[in-house]
């Protein structure tokens, strides 16, 4: 059995990190060399050398991507794949002591789904059921490895908050289901959610003081009884210290302006504001707290506070100087973020190289991983796309993903291991009807 | 910035209802036949009147010299909410979905509300025509609806919704009962349909699914029947006959004037829905199937045209092929079906043209995109001698744009909607407007 199972991976897994050349491709670095035609160098899964020509190195794998576009893999700043059972612990207001890391399914198909959509990392939050809801990471989409594995390394870890009308809608008894009356869950309004976040950070200052204290005699060499630990106020205590990003779900405008209020007294920093319909009405506030904006390019009226979302969102946001993110929140736009990005040349007039670092280096930036991916530059990881045509388009696809120089999605391969899998389901279902046949009792009438 | 301007210019340069316009040095893309370069299109109450290398602007007609731009015939979205739903989570806004397992008498036109915001979103987007249904597939109300009244076909600009109508009653909706999943809204949920293939018939909830589908369907066999003997007795003008509003709205699909658009997604119960419908002796349009290879054989053997649901869509199961919804059209057309597109949502009626694209980044030849969402519903719906494509006595739905309707860069310089210059801005247009403005 083990033995199988590890020839199944062996024949699923992909290919370990080599040398490889991609050449003749139209090359859009989202980077310091622009858009240009030539070759991209990968070795020792980084990008090693960028450029009109290069000189192929030994025993180099060579693709020939003529007219063919690369890109940098996508990063979607807001995801809620690869979760193993529910993202939402509705439960309490409060809810920053339960983790994303805990319940990582790497088997999870939306990642392989996303993979092919050119998706190479993906912040996995919590859901928006809670003012101050659980603890997010990013991944990479690394199919067929384990949980473990597919953590992206060293990036800074994030918490997810909610307003407006999710984290409130457990307080509204109109808001529940079923036959037995729902229990009201504080908050039922915007005033309400702004009242816990407040609440939970004056618990978590206190917390802190706890603990500077204690760190301040060990410090000094002293052996004091440390304060006992609580998880929920830990991570909000991250939040103070600045080593966890705030990624604030909202849509309106007044909330987000709260928001940034309520930071600025407490005294932290909002990372991203997340969706944001409306923050195309308070950029200038956004912009001034230094807070980043990830938003859907075109969704709008299916819920109340969607309703004034306009697709110049993005633009408008980015041209009064924030940095601006498209993401998906959902499985399925997660496979085509590139097109999501075209958006943003259609509403507000983005240029092809502001609207596709909307899924790359302007992710990567909010998520603080810009260091090591987002663009194609020299001594980066090697997470890139290929496409067909011009990846801002409908009419482009996928051909070939690679992860830290390694080739995850290959379109070519995939069609001939779609045929093998049909036939493999078919020969199972047959064997399985095969053996129905011969067990099912007979029916009789009435029966 | 340059948007803004294009809008403003075409908001000045607007032309009102009734005007005589020529439009000149047009590059026409007619659709049922080549492109033509550089000729002129004269409209007249709302229709094209004459296209030709030299037309003589008629005195006091609106010139618009649209050098170097292209025309399109206007594109219409097959599978809509438009008008019925203005907000999807907030019922009071939702008007799709009536109580009633057989509402055959509901028109969906008359509760069509012109001013939804939706209207103004879409058309921007060169959306000119859309079928409004009075249930996708159940959803709003109590769901279960078998029959759930008449969709209407109509253009997406009007004072009115009797103004907006191309033709009130383009179909009968009808949700053909089904063991499964709908597979429907992004698909995922239900059984394979493979694995539904060796439900047992009698054995626990499966068995009891299958026994529900074949009740109501006997109730839809029972309905028609009535529906038959109703009609025989109004024709015979037998004393005593009392009119049924459910019962005349059913003579017209009776008649075969009028088809069912029958929702079903899984190559079995399309195969059903098709038999039944032979038996019943109707027309039938198929909504939103999922399995067109394994469908399409019977469904182009008989003739029966579909509405393809969202390209952009998730696969059915999980070991489904990751680009499922990505090929369904590039089915459809090498099956040799007659198909069109529909969003199935108001939200996404505005991406019409890229889900379109899509299909032809997986395989669907560009030219049969461009027909899926023209003149292919035109016909489907049957309004194919009124619009669908630029020819002489159609509609002048026109959309002249700097490039391929398709490609998301393309930007619309000008929109005619029943022969009328419409201002190419909504409300999120003048939002932007508004906060572009704020310092």
């Amino acid at each position: 059995m083990k033995k199988t199972l590890l020839a199944v991976l062996v024949t699923l897994g992909p290919l370990c990190a080599e040398t490889i050349v991609i050449q003749n491709a139209t090359v859009m670095t989202v980077g310091s060399k622009g858009t240009f035609k030539g070759s991209v160098v990968v070795k020792d899964g980084k990008i090693a050398e960028v450029g009109e020509k290069v000189m192929v190195p030994a025993g180099a794998t060579v693709i020939d991507a003529g007219g063919q576009y690369l890109i940098p893999g996508i990063i979607d700043c807001h995801s809620h794949i690869a979760g193993d059972g529910g993202i939402n612990e509705g439960s309490v207001s409060v809810s920053s002591m339960v983790n994303i890391r805990d319940i990582i399914n790497p088997d999870d198909i939306a990642i392989y789904r996303a993979l092919a959509g050119g998706v190479t990392t993906a912040n996995i939050l919590h859901g928006s059921a809670n003012a101050i809801g659980g603890m997010t990471l990013p991944l990479k989409m690394r199919w067929g490895k384990s949980a473990q594995e597919m953590i992206f390394a060293g990036a800074t870890p994030g918490i997810k908050f909610a307003l407006g009308e999710n984290p409130k809608r457990s307080g509204n008894p109109q808001g529940g289901r079923g036959t037995a009356v729902p229990v009201a869950r504080y908050p039922a309004t915007r005033m309400g959610v702004e009242d816990v976040i407040r609440e939970a950070f004056n618990d978590a200052k206190g917390y802190k003081a706890e603990w500077d204290a204690y760190d301040a005699l060990v410090a000094r060499g002293e052996h004091p009884l440390a304060p006992r630990v609580d998880l929920k106020l830990q991570a909000l205590k991250e939040v103070l210290e600045n080593k966890r990003y705030v990624h604030v779900h909202c849509y309106r405008a007044d909330e987000i302006l709260m928001m940034i209020r309520v930071a600025d007294d407490v005294g932290f920093k909002v990372r991203t504001f997340q969706h944001v319909l409306e923050g195309y009405k308070v950029a200038k506030e956004i912009a001034a707290h230094g807070a980043g904006a990830s938003t859907f390019s075109d969704w709008w009226a299916y819920k109340i506070e969607a309703i004034d979302a306009i697709p110049f969102n993005a633009t408008l946001m980015m041209k009064k100087g924030i940095v601006v993110s498209l993401n998906s929140d959902d499985a399925e736009l997660m496979r085509h973020l590139n097109t999501e990005a075209g958006k943003a040349m259609k509403y507000g007039g983005a240029t092809e190289t502001e609207a596709l670092a909307m899924v790359t280096l302007n992710p990567a930036k909010q998520l603080g991983i810009d260091k090591t991916v987002g663009s194609i530059e020299v001594g980066k990881d090697a997470d890139l796309v290929l496409y067909d045509g011009f990846p801002l388009s409908d009419f482009a696809k996928v051909q070939k993903v690679l992860i830290d120089g390694t080739v995850y999605f290959d379109r070519d391969k995939e069609l001939v291991a779609q045929a093998a899998k049909e036939a493999e389901k078919k020969r199972l279902i047959d064997k399985e009807k095969a053996s129905q046949q011969r067990t099912q009792p007979v029916r009789r009438p009435n029966q | 910035m340059k948007i803004l301007g294009i809008l403003m210019a075409s908001a000045v340069a607007a032309f009102a209802a009734g005007d005589v316009v020529l439009i000149q040095n047009a590059d026409v893309y007619p659709i049922n036949s080549a492109p033509i370069k550089g000729i002129s299109l004269l409209i007249q109450d709302g229709k094209i009147l004459d296209m030709g290398a030299k037309i003589v602007a008629p005195k006091g007609a609106m010139v618009l010299d649209v050098k170097g731009l292209r025309v399109y015939p206007g594109m219409i979205d097959s599978a809509t909410d438009l008008g019925l739903e203005e907000i999807e989570s907030i019922r009071e806004s939702v008007d799709t979905g009536e109580i009633g397992d057989f509402m055959p008498q509901l028109r969906a036109l008359s509760a069509v509300n012109p001013d939804s915001e939706h209207f103004g979103v879409v058309r921007v987007n060169g959306i000119t025509g859309a079928v409004t249904f009075p249930s996708l597939g159940g959803r709003g109300g109590t769901g279960g609806q078998l029959i759930s009244g008449q969709a209407a076909l109509l253009h997406t600009d009007g004072w009115t919704w009797e103004e907006m109508e191309i033709n009130r009653s383009v179909a009968m909706c009808l949700n053909f009962p089904s063991a499964g999943g709908r597979g429907g809204r992004g698909g995922g949920g239900g059984m394979p349909a493979d694995m539904q293939d060796m439900l047992p018939g009698a054995v626990g909830a499966a068995g009891n699914a299958q026994r529900a589908v074949l009740d109501q369907i006997a109730k839809l066999n029972t309905f028609f029947d009535d529906a038959r003997k109703y009609q025989k007795a109004k024709a015979a003008h037998l004393p005593g006959f009392h009119p049924d509003l459910k019962f005349d709205a059913m003579i017209p699909v009776l008649e075969g004037k009028m088809p069912l658009a029958v929702s079903a997604a899984r190559a079995n119960t399309i195969h059903d829905a098709i038999a039944w419908a032979e038996k019943q002796n109707v027309k039938i349009v198929i909504l939103q199937p999922r399995e067109i290879a394994k469908a399409g054989p019977e469904l182009k053997a008989k003739n029966i045209p579909v509405i393809l649901g969202r390209v952009l869509a998730l696969p059915d199961n999980e070991d489904a092929e990751y680009d499922q919804a990505f090929t369904q059209p590039f089915e459809a057309y090498k099956a040799g079906v007659k198909f069109a597109l529909g969003t199935f949502t108001n939200e996404f009626v505005r991406d019409l043209p890229y889900q379109a694209a899509t299909a032809v980044a997986y395989g669907l030849p560009h030219d049969e995109a461009l027909k899926a969402l023209t003149i292919n519903p035109a016909e489907i719906w049957g309004a194919g001698d009124k619009l669908g494509s630029v020819e002489k006595g159609k509609y002048a739905d026109l959309l002249i744009t700097d490039g391929d309707p398709m490609d998301v860069r393309t930007q619309i310089r000008h929109l005619f909607i029943n022969g009328k210059e419409i201002t190419l801005s909504n409300k999120q247009v003048r939002l932007y407007e508004r906060y572009s403005g704020r310092q």
